[in-house]
């Protein structure tokens, strides 16, 4: 019993203690010097930041490059899928154009009815600054929903701002290095935006689910979900401007987005300033 | 230049495969996310360091394992270290199995990898949520953790036929 418990001491110091075969370290020395590098980055020790946003830079753009061959083999992937949906697909759009073409002559007069009377009643109007991103990598894995854009700090990205995809949104910047930035998607779990849900009026918080959709969260079970609700941001917070569109809940509370997360070239980095009058 | 320098230069690069193989999967984090497959997914990093610590650990240097951890850090928005932490114990546990182990069996080193990333994994998942409050789907990761090991018996055959074609003169030797 004792020589076995010894053999387990013996191979467990000569695994974590002694140098390898041609290495330069010793485990127990790594090991201790990554739980060094794990306390001083959750006490955001200056030092840590700055190696970080060294390593941001470089790392961002190799890993750009190295993420091409798999990109090349994603659009080949989508193309093919497009193609074999092709005739399905113009069907499907024939109808929807038919369908929107009246609803875009409501909404113009709706619109303009919207801010005369917004004015009326000394509401603000929302002032919108915009630049075009591009997408340089685009991390989908169960750990983290997020993209890197290749536009930062020298371009006046700032932390907070939205990401649209056309009129929709899909996230917003976390991280802001000197030339590249780094967005939650709003599929990610840790995202959470105030939304409201249309028709009803009813307030709640969007969480992500880790997945390609989202979640409702922190609204009165007497708002049963019963029928089709479009969501918007709300607003609340003034992180985002309200009325920016979502995604849908057909049943339940699972919120089906109207962008295609995983299908992300080019995003609209949004600011939004209140305007007097 | 003759047919057998040509060779030698060739095995000679694909000596290094591991190592490139390492830094190209930590930067591009390949797992085959795009396919959309609802639970699939599989951390490729995982396989490569445990087999390789195991069966030629001078082929990734520990100090080359920290620099891709912390690449790896940094393209999935992780705290500085704790990659670098994971692989550690995967190449921990590793060594502790070559020490002990006098005649090697692809089983019980894949059961042994089972019980290594379930550590390994645990270790990051605390770490994650109690330590920096970064929410982890546990459905996810455990999906993550079931495809890893299954893709070990495979990719390990697959190394296992590489490390007889590329290291077997430099063992003979």
């Amino acid at each position: 019993m004792a020589t076995s418990r010894d053999d387990f001491v013996i191979a467990i110091r000569s695994a974590f203690l002694k140098k390898g075969n041609k290495q330069r370290f010793s485990l127990v020395a790594l090991i201790l010097f990554s739980i060094v590098l794990i306390v001083l980055s959750r006490i955001n020790f200056p030092a840590i930041n700055y190696l970080k946003i060294g390593l941001n830079e470089v790392v961002y753009r190799v890993s750009f490059i190295v993420s091409l061959p798999e990109q090349q083999l994603n659009r080949s992937l989508i193309a093919i899928n497009n193609h074999l949906n092709l005739y399905n697909n113009h069907d499907q759009l024939k109808e929807k154009f038919k369908s929107l073409r009246g609803k875009e002559l409501d909404n113009e007069y709706l619109k303009f009815e919207n801010e005369r009377l917004r004015k009326l009643i000394d509401e603000y109007i929302i002032n919108t600054e915009e630049l075009v991103a591009k997408v340089l990598l685009d991390k989908e894995s169960p750990f983290l929903r997020s993209l890197i854009l290749n536009k930062g700090s020298k371009d006046k990205i700032r932390i907070g701002m939205a990401v649209l995809d056309g009129p929709y949104l899909v996230g917003k910047v976390v991280e802001v290095n000197y030339a590249t930035s780094r967005v939650l998607l709003i599929s990610d779990l840790n995202s959470k935006i105030p939304v409201i849900l249309e028709p009803g009026d009813i307030q709640s918080i969007m969480s992500g689910s880790g997945k390609n959709n989202g979640q409702i969260q922190y609204f009165k079970t007497e708002n049963i979900l019963n029928e089709k609700k479009i969501v918007f941001t709300s607003g609340s917070g003034g992180i985002f401007k309200s009325g920016i569109p979502i995604g849908e809940i057909n049943s339940g509370e699972e919120i089906k987005f109207f962008s295609d997360l995983s299908q992300l070239t080019f995003v609209k980095v949004v600011s939004f300033n209140k305007e007097n009058n | 230049m003759s047919v057998q320098t040509k060779r030698t230069k060739l095995k000679r690069f694909l000596a290094f495969a591991p190592l490139i193989l390492l830094f190209a999967s930590t930067l591009n984090e390949f797992d085959f996310n795009y396919l959309n497959y609802k639970y699939f997914s599989f951390n490729f990093p995982f396989i490569l360091i445990y087999y390789w610590s195991l069966k030629r650990s001078e082929s990734l240097g520990y100090g080359y394992i920290f620099i891709a951890s912390l690449f790896n850090d940094v393209v999935l928005g992780f705290p500085v270290g704790l990659s670098g932490l994971t692989y550690f114990i995967i190449c921990g546990f590793a060594a502790y199995l070559r020490n002990i182990t006098l005649r090697p069996d692809i089983v019980k080193d894949w059961l042994f990898f089972l019980l290594t990333i379930l550590v390994a994994t645990s270790i990051n998942y605390i770490l994650l949520t109690t330590f920096f409050s970064v929410n982890v789907n546990y459905y996810d990761l455990t999906g993550n953790i079931f495809f890893t090991f299954l893709l070990y018996y495979l990719f390990s055959y697959i190394f296992d036929i590489y490390q007889r074609f590329v290291f077997k003169e430099q063992t003979n030797d």
